[in-house]
């Protein structure tokens, strides 16, 4: 049998300082690690998966890791499972990681799973082993720009029940200050779009200069980046930054925390580089022109998105909003911050739904319902498109209906400007 | 063995259909078009062939607009050649004079097999499959859940019949296959690799004259349109009533 | 102008209900026309329903291997009786048998082909074939040409004849197919059920309040000759298995019938359900959102409803 071979760092650099760990190697293996690692140098061979092979079991990752309090899978397992022969790109376990970020930030190794799965999951794809349903996202996402299949020529169908006038790029033929990248479930899901005209009105009461793309925007495509088709991703980056390229504007404001990830990190390496802000960001820089003039009184507790917060580091904006709402009892959540709990939904979890579901003793967002209800909270606040439809389907499959509302803040800083008269439109 | 896929593309269901409700008639340049879901089978069936028995594919498109994807798609999944027979078409081309140009193709090749769709959203005028068999002479089955290279050049299908019968049917060859479903879904062929696919591979181009069509005058109107759905009211009585006489007016009742 | 054909399939007990409604509408449209009726059938096994059809003449292919379905060796006959009936108008059901024969007939014989007919009108002696597609999306009217044409109907279109007649009877004799031998006709095992292969489905939701009641659901579905599925909370209970999911992340579905009961129509459900041909939703909240794709509603409670349709269902 081949010799387990030195899977540790020669050199590590933690913050800026270099540290050599030669004087630490394990120069000989120990019985215990002499494994046939053929499967794991597979996977590690793979460009972008190679830090998986730096994991040396500490189990840090598995105390964090929220796939693992509802089910059986972290790093740590993944790497000791490969190590032991199994697969990661035939294993299940490929497909749990919402890729939210948690683990990396415990990790003394940086084993980062942020770059290993859509690596190794690209692979899979490539050789046809992944989820059906993830596979219908990604061909829905290849024909019609959006994972839910909807008609792309409807994209822009929403503004026409927003309540106030939405600009429309090729329409407006003139410059703006902002060009508005609205997203998918924000364009097509029925409370997604309910809360893209709350947002649509705080803008307009701001009178904020802005536009949007309508039916010449496409899925930014982060997740589906992340779930493994990159090929797919930058066909759409090229095509969105083609069409932003077309109008003149100051920045650019999202709806979508993984929108917001993909034009800060990855459209830029394809030549799409413009100053971006999240909805949350921007309007919290523009708090002193909000008046408010309704009163919230309801307790209330925030989801940190994982792409907004551990992804980006943005933390206190969303929570500005919330604090500058009369009459709000703003509660954290135990899982709060760097620390806050994920909803399932990235990494392409959105739609793998069914296929997740055999491995997890209960889905993410309900763990997370059932966590703000513990905290007393009657509104669940979130900042991103796709929490809405997932913390509000949780509250009903965990018997919580009628208990808590789920809420974008766009909505209720509308209903605070008295400019939504009930809390949800419809 | 050597296979024949025959593919096209029909208006996207996701749109609005684009109908001109005064003239009846359809806009065809304003649609947008998709690959027929039962040509997809059609090819993952022959491409399970391939598998099996190292058969060549072999997908064949009439250009009436965009088929250029479709057949990369179709090359990227591990079809082997791509044919597209162009002339003077256009999107609103009938089945029948498809059907036509490709029968001309296919009776100067030495295809074995070839398979297509059972059917398509768009075949007023006759489905692909059986109008191509037809015009080459060429024995034909439909509803076809399973091809089988069975021994030198005979093939093994698996038809389908209404009530879940299903027959076994051994056949010479050439023959033309209505598939209805291939034995597993349809394969994903990555972005990247039909990218790739179309940048490196070649899509051999036939001419052919176009046929005449035999239908004329044909009409398009939509049937009454639902909105809100209708209620019914009443008790519960009246409400079995109704409901019985909906599915009886639909045909729906369980005959004897 | 040439008599009007009519293609007749053996079905278990006797000559199909589809195709006994094609002899309805060839009798109703030869009255209007003036020219008779001819219907084909295969085989011996039924020959004393073919006696006894109500049309101007019967021709009886036997022989061969008529006596089972084969579609290669059908065709061919077909294709003779055909060149010598020479009809102006011929119809076939469009089922495994119609989609076999009717576009290879068309192809052959160089007969335009009208598919998916659900009607034919006719008008000062001019026909007209009304046909559903883009699935059901959309009705095409056409012309039927001057020199006639084959037009496969799809099955309910009209109501069957059941009238006995004295037919004119030809005996034609078949060959046998060289292209093609039917190995065997068997019943396949089944696995779970394939709920997208079902023409019905009674889909239960959130409503259905739990187990106990599925029975309900069961029942109903047997009446109409269909199957149960379901929305997700009731996969997510464990009442019923995955595979019976409707949705987004489960199953999409195409039948003739969906009747929704109790399923409120989040559209990661009608992501799944939105293209069936006849959508009927029983809910008690007239405002939930799978009213707004249904054809038809009821307000009425499910858990009645459910038995008392099934109990009429099975009292005829
Ligand atoms: C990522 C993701 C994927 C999902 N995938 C799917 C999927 O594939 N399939 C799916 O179905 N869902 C899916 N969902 C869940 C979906 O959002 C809804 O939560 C679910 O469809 C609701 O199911 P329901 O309609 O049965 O329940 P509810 O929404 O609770 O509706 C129950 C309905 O029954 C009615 N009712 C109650 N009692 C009676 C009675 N006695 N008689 C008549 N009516 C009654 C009520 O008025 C109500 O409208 C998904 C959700 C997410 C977030
Ligand atoms: S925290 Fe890092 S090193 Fe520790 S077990 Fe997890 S992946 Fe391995
Ligand atoms: S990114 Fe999140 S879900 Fe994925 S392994 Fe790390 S902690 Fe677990």
């Amino acid at each position: 049998m081949q010799k387990a071979k030195a899977i540790e760092l020669d050199i590590a650099v933690v913050d800026g300082v270099e540290l050599n760990g030669s004087w630490n190697r394990m120069f000989e293996p120990r019985v215990i690690s002499e494994y046939d690692l053929s499967v794991l140098d597979s996977i590690t061979q793979i460009p972008g998966a190679e830090s998986l092979g730096y994991c040396y079991q500490c189990g840090k990752c598995t105390g964090v890791c929220p796939v693992d309090t509802v089910g059986d899978y972290s790093p740590r397992k993944v790497f000791r499972r490969t190590q032991l022969g199994i697969s990661l790109i035939d294993s299940p376990d490929l497909w749990l990681c919402t890729t939210c970020r948690n683990c990396l930030r415990v990790c003394p190794k940086e084993v980062n799973m942020i770059n290993i799965m859509p690596a190794v999951r690209e692979q899979a794809v490539l050789e046809g082993k992944a989820p059906d349903e993830l596979l219908t996202a990604f061909e829905n996402t290849a024909r019609y720009g959006n994972p839910i299949g909807e008609s792309p020529r409807k994209r822009a169908d929403w503004t026409k029940n927003a309540g106030v006038a939405v600009p429309i790029m090729s329409q407006r033929k003139a410059p703006v200050d902002v060009l508005w990248f609205v997203e998918c479930y924000p364009s097509y899901h029925p409370r997604g779009k309910e809360a893209s005209s709350a947002l649509a009105r705080v803008f307009d009461a701001l009178s904020v200069d802005y536009g949007i793309l309508g039916t010449e925007e496409k899925c930014a495509g982060d997740s589906q980046r992340m779930a493994g088709e990159r090929g797919l991703f930058e066909m759409l980056a090229e095509h969105n930054i083609k069409m932003l390229s077309k109008y003149t504007f100051n920045q650019l404001v999202v709806t979508d925390p993984h929108a917001y990830n993909a034009f800060l990190h990855e459209y830029p390496k394809m030549g799409g580089e413009w100053p971006v802000q999240h909805y949350t960001q921007f309007l919290a820089e523009r708090l002193n022109q909000v008046h408010f003039v309704k009163a919230l009184n309801k307790r209330v507790t925030f989801h940190d998105p994982c792409y907004l917060g551990r992804h980006n580091g943005e933390y206190e904006a969303p929570r500005a909003l919330l604090a500058a709402l009369p009459g709000i009892d703003l509660v954290e959540m135990g899982h709060c911050r760097e620390t806050s709990y994920c909803c399932g939904g990235g990494g392409g979890g959105m739609w793998m739904d069914s296929f997740t579901r055999d491995y997890a003793s209960e889905r993410l967002s309900e763990r997370r319902v059932k966590e703000a209800i513990e905290y007393g909270a009657e509104i669940l606040a979130v900042s991103c498109p796709y929490e809405v439809p997932r913390f509000e389907d949780a509250v009903k499959s965990t018997g919580h209906d009628g208990e808590l509302q789920v809420m974008d803040i766009a909505e209720l800083m509308a209903y605070c400007m008295g400019l939504n008269e009930a809390l949800v439109l419809h | 063995m050597r296979l024949a896929v025959l593919l096209k593309t029909v208006p996207d269901l996701v749109e609005e259909l684009a109908l001109d409700e005064d003239a009846r008639t359809l806009l065809f340049d304003e649609m947008s078009y998709v690959p027929s879901e039962w040509d997809d089978q059609a090819l993952e069936e022959a491409l399970i062939i391939k598998e099996e028995s190292g058969a060549e594919v072999t997908v064949i498109a009439v250009d009436t607009g965009d088929v250029d994807t479709m057949l990369f798609t179709a090359l990227a999944k591990g079809a082997d050649y791509a044919v597209k027979i162009v002339g003077d078409f256009d999107a609103a081309m009938s089945n029948w004079q498809k059907a036509r140009v490709v029968a001309d193709y296919l009776g100067r090749g030495d295809f074995d097999a070839v398979l297509s769709g059972v059917q398509a959203i768009d075949d007023v005028d006759g489905q692909l499959p059986g109008l191509v068999a037809g015009f080459l002479g060429w024995p034909h089955a439909s509803v076809i859940t399973e091809v089988r290279v069975a021994g030198g050049s005979h093939l093994q299908l698996r038809q389908e019949y209404a009530g879940g019968l299903v027959a076994e049917l051994e056949t010479v060859t050439p023959i033309v296959v209505g598939v209805q479903a291939a034995r597993k879904p349809p394969r994903y062929a990555s972005v990247a690799k039909v990218r790739q696919v179309a940048k490196s591979a070649t899509i051999d181009e036939v001419e052919a004259d176009v046929a005449e069509a035999r239908l004329a005058g044909v009409e398009y109107v939509r049937p009454v349109a639902a909105g809100h759905a209708e209620m019914i009211e009443g008790d519960i009585d009246e409400v079995v009533d109704r409901i019985v006489a909906i599915l009886e007016e639909r045909n729906l009742l369980r005959r004897a | 102008m040439g008599p009007i054909l009519i293609v007749l399939e053996n079905g278990a007990a006797g000559v199909t209900e589809a195709t006994k409604e094609c002899v309805n509408k060839a009798k109703s449209l030869a009255a209007q026309l003036g020219t008779t009726t001819v219907a084909v059938g295969f085989g011996k096994q039924h020959v004393s329903d073919l006696r006894r059809l109500a049309v101007t003449k019967v021709v009886i292919a036997s022989g061969g291997t008529m006596d089972l379905y084969n579609p290669d060796a059908y065709e061919k006959v077909l294709a003779e009786i055909f060149g010598n009936v020479k009809p102006y108008l011929t119809l076939i059901a469009n089922t495994t048998m119609g989609l076999d024969l009717g576009a290879g007939l068309a192809g052959r014989t160089q007969t335009p082909l009208i598919a998916y007919g659900i009607d034919i009108e006719e008008q000062d002696g001019r026909l007209t074939a009304i046909s559903q597609v883009f699935a059901g999306k959309l009705l095409a009217r056409v012309p039927i040409p001057e020199d006639g044409a084959i037009v496969t109907v799809i099955p309910g279109s009209w109501p069957a004849d059941n009238e006995a007649g004295d037919p004119e009877i030809e005996e034609w004799t078949a060959q046998d197919s060289e292209a093609m031998r039917v190995l065997r006709v068997v019943e396949p095992e089944q696995s779970d059920i394939d709920i997208t292969k079902a023409d019905i489905l009674v889909s239960v939701g959130r409503g259905i309040e739990g187990p106990d009641n599925l029975p309900l659901a069961e029942d109903l579905a047997e009446a109409l000759g269909g199957v149960v599925s379901c929305s997700r909370p009731v996969v997510d209970a464990g009442w019923l298995p995955k595979a019976r999911q409707v949705g987004k992340s489960g199953q999409t579905v195409k039948p003739k019938l969906y009747l929704a009961c109790g399923i409120s129509g989040a559209p990661e459900h009608l992501q799944g359900m939105r293209d069936a041909d006849l959508i009927i939703a029983i809910n008690t909240d007239e405002s939930a959102s799978i009213m707004d794709i249904a054809h038809f509603g009821t307000t009425a409670d499910m858990l009645e409803l459910m038995p008392a349709l099934a109990e009429r269902l099975k009292g005829g």
